[in-house]
């Protein structure tokens, strides 16, 4: 008797994924960068580079080090601003032909997140927009030094800031979260709340690495966010804990280089997962996951991967 | 681009904690240009987590070679593959030295190395020799430096296709005593005319700052192959950017070869493994 196939397709939103496999932003360029290493076309959707309104530069460097099962970074949202991202960078992503998301973020301002919005709300080939609040390599904006406080720390300023971009866009909207909170779910509730259509969870995590034998931290700009394998089980449980809370769906990520990983977070609560620093080790790890997901659904009769959301065993 | 699991066909000590590897992968040596890299994964665990950049050393039909120190876990770990053994490797990655300016405007090529920067020149110098065909007049000439005497690599393979060698250490236990930079002064003033020259150079930053220099004060065409840490190697993660004349630019993507007149040169700290 044939078998049939595994369901692979999900809603984020309004918006169906032909499978529940995306890039997080950050880790695949603008897409051109892996062209030549996998079928983009496969991806069950696309999350940019954050774009922010004016172009900027980034830190200085070191920008990046290894770390056990994982590495710091501290790029500071380098990109060429939202007109030259429009012009420059959009019609590679439009002739995909796979959902793009595009995240932004802002340093200064509310303001500057709405303008944006408004300026992807018109666009047809923009498909969702995620809201990085939860960046950790900015400067703080009014003092121009140490770490900035980031919106996705503080549930009422997340809660405004989501409520004032729904109001400007019919996309889908999904926020990113921040891991360096008490209480992530409390944030999660408040973007859910505003009106978001879906949470991306989780950003990386604020770390310090130091050479002890100059004695000066081996990033630029001291502390960084810390990602791959060994924020993993951080992430997925960040991922549980939010799915017991919210209805609306949750892309899980953290540290997936492979099906199994990936596996872990669908279990927790996740209806889509994103390849981030995985994306480095392996540039087309992200094809990979989504032949070993179809395969773990069929030798596991389980005829869809909504059926895995959120199915873990609790009694022992 | 390619992404191969290559055969490993040999990974030889050269002298102390020198090794040259070499590994069939047929698709990357097609393509490569002499300057491009490979990125290669050392193993398929966490430990190291990241891919490790190597400068390609030599094409040979199928097979290419990689020169490199064993100076950190990445490399230590890399030493112990054994012949057999494959390699998962990216590449050729990044953009080359135009070798062709100094072929078409009749330049004698100075390739300049300091300590394991020789590994990329010695691809680049087959290539203009091969290139070259019967104009002895311009064939390279290839200053190494390197602290001492047994540290300087490759001398005999440069001189086997013809290119004249000269060495520097700074201890003195072989050639010019001192710097590869103070030999390459010497060199060029010796010269009728220093613009007859074109400089390749490959090393520490804080060597190629200082070619750079010696190259600005002449007007000599001048390219520099940068080293940094990488994480992604294919542009996409902005880690491993230099400052230029038209802001930070990927050694990654628009590198690892750059223009000397291009880069800010400022003091360098390399980000930590």
């Amino acid at each position: 008797m044939l078998k049939r196939q595994a369901q692979l397709s999900v809603y984020i939103g309004t918006l169906k994924l032909k499978n529940p496999v995306m890039v997080a932003s950050g880790t695949f360029g603008y897409a051109e960068e892996f062209k030549d290493y996998m079928d983009l076309k496969k991806l069950g959707a696309i999350v940019t580079k954050t774009v922010t309104l004016k172009p900027r530069q980034g830190n200085p460097v070191p920008r990046t080090c290894e770390t056990p099962a994982g590495m710091l970074n501290s790029i500071g949202l380098e990109n060429p601003g939202i007109d030259v991202f429009i012009d420059k960078k959009l019609p590679f992503f439009k002739k995909i032909g796979v959902p793009i998301i595009v995240s932004i973020a802002s340093e200064a301002s509310a303001e500057e997140f709405i303008a944006l919005a408004e300026r992807l709300d018109g666009i047809q080939e923009v498909s969702g927009l995620e809201l990085n609040i939860s960046c950790p390599n900015l400067k703080d904006a009014k003092s121009g030094r140490g770490s900035h406080a980031l919106i996705a720390q503080d549930a009422q300023a997340t809660q405004r800031l989501v409520k004032m971009v729904r109001k400007v866009t019919k996309k889908v909207l999904i926020t990113k979260l921040s891991p360096n909170v008490t209480s992530i779910t409390d944030i999660a509730e408040a973007a859910e709340d505003a009106g978001s259509d879906a949470l991306s969870l989780i950003n990386t995590l604020t770390a310090l690495c130091i050479d002890v034998k100059s004695r000066r931290p081996k990033i630029a700009t001291i502390t960084a966010g810390l990602s791959g394998p060994a924020i993993r089980p951080v992430a997925v449980r960040m991922v549980w804990e939010v799915y017991k809370r919210v209805k609306i769906p949750l892309i899980g990520m953290g540290g997936i280089t492979d099906t199994e990983s990936a596996l872990e977070f669908f279990i927790a609560g996740a209806s889509a997962i994103s390849v981030g620093t995985g994306n480095f080790l392996n540039p087309k790890v992200s094809t990979e996951i989504i032949g070993g997901i179809t395969q773990y659904l069929e030798k596991n009769n389980i005829r869809s991967i909504k059926k895995l959301t959120g199915s873990l065993l609790c009694q022992r | 681009m390619h992404l191969e699991k290559a055969t490993l066909l040999y990974n030889k000590p050269l002298g102390k904690n020198y090794f040259r590897l070499a590994c069939n992968a047929a698709k990357i040596a097609n393509d490569a240009v002499p300057g491009q890299f490979v990125s290669v994964k050392i193993n398929n665990t966490h430990e190291p987590f990241l891919r490790r950049p190597f400068g390609i050393h030599k094409v040979d039909g199928c097979r290419i070679e990689i020169l490199y120190e064993a100076v950190g876990e990445g490399t230590r770990l890399l030493s112990k593959n054994k012949q057999g053994s494959f390699l998962d490797i990216l590449g050729p990655l990044g953009n080359g030295y135009d070798y062709r300016y100094a072929l078409i405007r009749h330049k004698t090529p100075v390739l300049v190395a300091g300590g394991m920067g020789v590994a990329p020149l010695f691809f680049l110098a087959e290539k203009l020799v091969r290139s070259l065909g019967r104009k002895v007049r311009h064939s390279p000439r290839v200053l190494l430096g390197a602290k001492s005497k047994n540290q300087i690599l490759c001398e005999k393979e440069f001189k086997k296709i013809g290119c004249s060698v000269t060495i520097a250490t700074d201890n003195g236990s072989a050639g010019f005593k001192g710097k590869v930079t103070d030999l390459l002064k010497q060199t060029l003033s010796t010269l009728d005319c220093p613009l007859s020259t074109a400089l390749y150079a490959c090393g520490p930053r804080p060597m190629l700052a200082e070619v750079s220099r010696i190259s600005r004060k002449h007007g000599i065409f001048t390219q520099v192959s940068l080293e940094e840490h990488m994480a992604c190697g294919i542009g996409a993660c902005l880690g491993c950017v230099v400052k230029t004349k038209d802001g930070y630019k990927r050694v990654c993507k628009e590198g690892p070869v750059f223009n000397s007149e291009e880069i800010v040169w400022e003091k360098h700290t390399k980000g930590g493994r």
